[in-house]
């Protein structure tokens, strides 16, 4: 397995020492860091102050914290209201809620309106565990992937996720940056290059890319050091940002290996895999394989048993992966099938 | 800045204009809604033309005030004030509704960045508004800001939350306008889902709470004058209006609500607009 210099991941990567933590904390420590930076960023949140990090901001900068209660719309209304008055909002909630619950204020109050708000949705994907189905945010993708304007990010990791937030204050525009509330493997590091809308290729390979978006990509690094067991080289693209979509690079990467796995912590329709379809149906056909929610919605119990239940482990990458190459293999003998019997046809003529 | 207007007569023949200007634009553009725009013709010709400070050459200058239209389907008359207030020509009214015009069938900031924000989704404008009057606040700015909007857009539960926040945060820089009209789409707002008692809801959330008749010019001048001045609290001014207002078959009918008339009503409706009802000659 040939890890990319350029990425700087942690020494520690595959060691059982590596450190863990939530992408969320991430985000509170890029909030203080952006309060720092600009006077008019400004963080509401809908009473799950200290759950979404945002409790760090509000106590360094209490005059610019908006307590908003349990109202996820008029938050979104706020932060726009706000954000017409240059201010640079961020709202912070679970992702269920906001940009659940409160979808049509993102669409109307605040995309339509190209206000520059920044939508935080925690503690997204199954992996929020026993609370259950309703307060996993599996559809938040997909729902904030459509709005026209918007931008759509997943961090990896707590380094990531801190970085995705300073750079979402930097840029204009509907932002949608999403975390989770599990500890996972801090594996990039401070020399990682992030930028919105650029992805990044963590290792490199010729059988299969397995691209990938949140705590995730971390399972797909343990997936390709698998494969390189079975003499498979795989791609792993960490694919932060959904939306705008970083074709130009991904198609590069892909057409080395020709065969794609996409890995989420999200339903399979709509989110990554949507995105990636779409993207490559139209340009680059090739064989995508998909590892995410089937569908379906999830159910209490903890963090690692439902990643096991639903299929968002590392032997199902593998598995996938395998089957994204046997596929590419299956599409040449079917070519070759249909190219011998159209000679055949046409001798006969 | 604007010039003001003062004298009350001048300001409801402003007014009559206004109406008689929303029913053709209604008309050229064959779908929209009436009753609304005509009740509350009065109010935003009070608005426009007296209380808000804004400048027509410079729509973005930041201390104008600021007003937003929480029910976004009364656009019309706030268009058609816009533009006798000197935002556009009055001929471009005609383009209500049609390709490519700034006249969207409901307010869109990117087509038209002096309506101050897009609209129409019931409820949503007054959370918008509380947070300009928080920004405003916040940046100790002296502007107010103004939300007109429906009686049937109360049914909407992110209104309350708007209202219970402004309570919290004492934005005495707030002024809405409710249209009381009393009729939504399908029918009577007391027989859909009743409202009242209406003002003891706003004092029950910590606003300041005006009720006048909306159709009066000088009720409209008076309340929104006071409901500048009250400091410590958000003002509501409940503004009683007819719906319709100024054309006899349209009056306090709902099935008024959503629909344009027809060139043939059209005609009706600006002769009475013009007489006054057959009390004056047309001109």
């Amino acid at each position: 397995m040939q890890l990319v210099d350029s990425a700087h991941l942690s020494p520690k990567l595959f060691r059982k020492t590596i450190t863990l933590a939530p992408t969320r904390d991430g985000y509170g420590q890029g909030l203080v860091e952006v309060g720092k930076q600009n006077p008019n960023v400004v963080v509401l949140c809908c009473d799950l102050t200290e759950s979404t990090r945002s409790n760090l901001f509000a106590e360094k900068f209490p005059d610019r914290f908006i307590e908003v209660g349990v109202a996820e719309q008029n938050m979104a209304g706020i932060a726009a209201g706000l954000a017409l008055h240059g201010k640079v909002p961020f709202m912070s909630s679970y992702a269920v809620f906001s940009p659940g619950r409160n979808w049509d204020q993102c669409r109307v109050s605040i995309c339509y309106n190209s206000a520059n708000v920044k939508i935080a949705g925690a503690h997204a994907g199954i992996s929020v565990g026993p609370d259950g189905a309703t307060h996993q945010a599996l559809e938040d993708l997909a729902i904030t992937r459509v709005l026209p304007g918007m931008t759509v990010v997943v961090p990896c990791d707590a380094i990531e996720a801190q970085k995705a937030t300073v750079a979402a204050a930097k840029m204009r525009g509907p932002v949608y940056l999403r975390f989770a509330r599990e500890k996972t493997p801090v594996f990039t590091t401070a020399k990682t290059p992030f930028r919105i809308g650029r992805v990044a290729l963590l290792t490199a390979g010729v059988d299969v890319s397995i691209i990938a978006c949140g705590s995730l990509v971390y399972q797909s690094l343990l997936a390709a050091k698998e494969l390189a067991k079975q003499k498979m080289s795989a791609q792993v693209i960490n694919c932060h940002t959904l939306k705008p979509l970083d074709g130009n690079n991904l198609l590069r990467f892909v057409k080395a290996t020709g065969a794609i796995v996409t890995v989420e912590e999200h339903q399979i329709h709509g989110g990554l895999r949507g995105a990636i379809a779409e993207y490559f149906s139209a340009v680059y056909p090739v064989p995508i394989r998909s590892v995410g929610m089937p569908d379906r919605f999830g159910e209490s119990g903890e963090p690692e048993e439902l990643l096991e239940k639903y299929g968002m482990t590392v032997e199902r990458i593998v598995e996938e992966s395998l089957r994204a190459i046997r596929m590419k293999s299956l599409k040449h003998k079917r070519n070759d099938t249909f190219a011998r019997s159209s000679r055949k046809k046409r001798s006969a003529e | 800045m604007l010039q003001k207007i003062v004298q009350i007569d001048k300001l409801e023949r402003l007014a009559n204009t206004i109406r008689q200007d929303v029913m053709r634009m209604l008309v050229a553009a064959g779908s929209g809604h009436s009753a609304g725009p005509l009740g509350m013709a009065d109010v935003f010709t009070a608005l426009y033309f007296t209380i808000l400070n804004h400048d027509p050459k410079r729509p973005n200058w930041p201390d104008r005030d600021r007003l937003y239209l929480c029910c976004g389907h009364i656009c019309p008359v706030r268009y058609a004030a816009m533009l006798r207030a000197g935002y556009g020509p009055v001929s471009e009214g005609k383009t209500l509704r049609k390709l490519g015009s700034r006249l969207q069938g409901h307010p869109a900031l990117h087509h038209w960045d002096a309506v101050e924000s897009s609209s129409g989704p019931l409820g949503q404008g007054i959370s918008i508004a509380v947070g300009a009057a928080l920004a405003a606040k916040l940046d100790h700015k002296k502007h107010f800001v103004f939300c007109v909007m429906s009686d049937g857009e109360l049914q909407e539960g992110q209104v309350w939350e708007a209202y219970m926040f402004a309570g919290k945060h004492k934005l005495g820089n707030l002024v809405t306008i409710i249209d009381r009209n009393n009729i939504q789409i399908d029918g009577f707002t007391e027989e859909v889902m009743p409202l009242e008692p209406l003002a003891d809801k706003f004092r029950a959330f910590n606003w300041h709470v005006l009720e006048i008749d909306g159709n009066n010019m000088e009720q409209i001048l008076d309340a929104c004058n006071l409901g500048k001045t009250i400091y410590e609290k958000p003002t509501v001014i409940i503004a009683h209006t007819v719906p319709g207002k100024g054309v006899d078959f349209m009056e306090a009918d709902f099935a008024w609500h959503g629909k344009p008339p027809k060139p043939d009503e059209a005609r009706v409706a600006l002769r009475e607009l013009r007489t006054l009802r057959g009390r004056i000659q047309p001109e």
